[in-house]
């Protein structure tokens, strides 16, 4: 009798984990009620909002799932077997990683780019006029780490200007450097063109002349173990064609 | 599991050598332990598993390489220093709660113990409203000359903000178990407050200032949230050990694990301490 509580105690605390695992069980509503889970770069997330709603008025009874962070991190969980459909890169160097683990699915598209631009506070109390102004240590400048797709391409950037960054802290994520920004925290930061174009009147920017010559190309695949290929290329569509264009355009992003 | 497994319960359960012969009161039914297995092993088995994804071969030149270095020094440094701070703020503050009784006392308690149960990243923002540039002190002291953020000061201080709480309770705990009789008796002989502080109070709750200090020393070694998002994060000045994994998640997942291990090492060296000191106190 003793067991069988037992038994029935351990049914009770493993039946909701063996709920959890459930995922890859095919959902009897399936064909009516579908969602669509997309993976996507932080820098995409006002775009990518908006393109859901579209998304969804177009096809009923579709639910879109969106996730966003940075790259790299999107990266690894996917790897990690994370259930994503979509995949949309802020950088090539991600993208390519899933390619090489073979967990995308034919061949990713490029469907926008994006350059760097420096952002200070309205006020802009370092008083920063160009890129050199972000190599003097009086300054509090704030870039992306290195390590991160942002931070990269603002060191190929300093390169290209021939300037030497003196930041006074390399952040994990260019919505990091940002806020530091627009809290007056920092003088100056590299941001993406459409983070300064979303932060509206609570950033300054100053164009850099080289900019154009750092260019982050995004693209989007769907992906190998995606469990709606149907929608997930339906979506793929609407970010590479007119209408997904028109609203990354709209939100600053250039042509791939 | 056996109760071994779980080196935080207050104690080894007694009898459990005489439960086949002679039912006591302290015996468990039998079905607690499964539950308690389950969660012993949801501590355990994520350890055990980061223990296979190290790359023991490259350990050492990984643990040695320039960033981790600095990450490690800069760890320990800021972790000795706002232990420090700890001790000077937080053992006047726990007799403060302990031995005194005034208005307002269980209000400033729940206060003080608000970093335990705060995310982190709130008590970044919490700082920054404080120190930064444009902060309630952090301006003032701009005229002065003095800039707290993206500087080493920084961090100290949110790891200070997270770690007091740690050393006050633990303190304050020994304080009211020690009671006040040495404390009267050294009061009647004559003793002035200050001198019955010093000879009596603080050398009966050594033990848990001591293991105060080292559970502090933890968790300011382990502050990440309010330190990313109030110090920044830069090598050798505000990128501490936790910040450098996460940093170096991104592109060396190798020297995160590694990184990793090295914390992980340095915790159950704390709990091995604390646990030690407690159990000949």
């Amino acid at each position: 009798m003793k067991k069988l509580a037992t038994a029935a105690a351990a049914a009770a605390l493993l039946l909701p984990l063996a709920a959890c695992g459930n995922d890859d069980a095919v959902d009897p509503r399936a064909d009516v009620d579908s969602t669509l889970v997309v993976y996507a770069a932080a820098s995409l997330k006002g775009t990518f909002t908006e393109l859901a709603k579209e998304f969804e008025a177009a096809n009923e009874g579709v639910t879109v799932q969106l996730s966003f962070g940075g790259s790299s991190d999107l990266v690894s969980q996917i790897s990690e077997g994370a259930p994503a459909d979509v995949f949309a890169s802020a950088d090539e160097k991600n993208m390519d990683t899933l390619v090489g683990d073979d967990l995308v699915s034919g061949d990713p598209q490029d469907f926008a780019s994006n350059t760097l631009v420096i952002v200070t506070p309205p006020d802009n109390p370092g008083d920063v006029t160009s890129l050199d102004d972000l190599a003097d240590p009086d300054l509090d400048v704030v870039v992306c780490a290195p390590q991160v797709p942002c931070g990269s391409a603002a060191q190929k950037l300093a390169t290209a200007a021939g300037v030497t960054l003196a930041p006074d802290s390399e952040e994990q994520s260019v919505t990091d450097v940002l806020t530091k920004v627009t809290s007056g925290e920092a003088d100056a930061g590299l941001v993406y063109v459409t983070d300064a174009k979303g932060a509206g009147n609570s950033v300054r920017t100053v164009e850099v002349p080289q900019a154009s010559q750092v260019v982050n190309t995004y693209p989007i695949a769907v992906l190998s173990d995606a469990k709606q290929p149907g929608l997930a290329r339906d979506w793929v569509e609407l970010v590479t064609g007119s209408q997904g264009q028109k609203v990354l355009r709209a939100a600053g992003f250039a042509r791939p | 599991m056996s109760p071994r497994g779980a080196p935080l319960a207050p104690e080894v359960p007694q009898g459990t050598r005489t439960r086949r012969t002679q039912r006591t009161a302290g015996d468990l039914p039998r079905w607690v332990w499964l539950p308690a297995a389950l969660g012993a092993a949801l501590v355990v088995v994520p350890v055990v598993a980061l223990l296979t994804r190290v790359d023991w071969s490259d350990l050492p030149a990984l643990l040695t390489s320039e960033s981790s270095r600095a990450a490690l020094w800069l760890s320990l440094r800021t972790a000795a220093a706002s232990t420090v701070l700890c001790v000077l703020l937080g053992v006047p503050m726990a007799f403060v709660l302990a031995r005194t009784r005034f208005p307002g006392q269980a209000l400033l308690r729940a206060f003080v113990l608000l970093p335990l149960v705060l995310p982190p990243v709130v008590g970044g923002i919490a700082l920054l409203a404080t120190f930064g540039r444009r902060g309630l002190l952090g301006s003032s002291l701009e005229v002065v000359g003095v800039q707290v953020a993206f500087s080493t000061t920084a961090v100290v201080l949110a790891q200070t903000f997270v770690a007091l709480p740690f050393l006050v309770i633990s303190l304050e705990g020994s304080l009211r178990t020690a009671g006040h009789r040495y404390e009267t008796v050294a009061a009647t002989l004559g003793a002035r407050p200050s001198t019955v502080l010093r000879r009596v109070s603080l050398p009966l709750v050594l033990p848990g200032l001591v293991s105060g200090a080292v559970l502090a020393f933890a968790r300011a070694l382990g502050e990440f949230g309010a330190t990313i998002t109030f110090a920044g994060s830069l090598q050798g000045v505000t990128r501490t050990l936790p910040l450098e994994i996460y940093l170096q998640r991104e592109t060396d997942p190798d020297a995160a694990v590694a990184l990793s291990l090295l914390l992980v090492v340095v915790a159950v060296l704390v709990i091995v301490l604390v646990r030690g000191r407690e159990g000949r106190s």
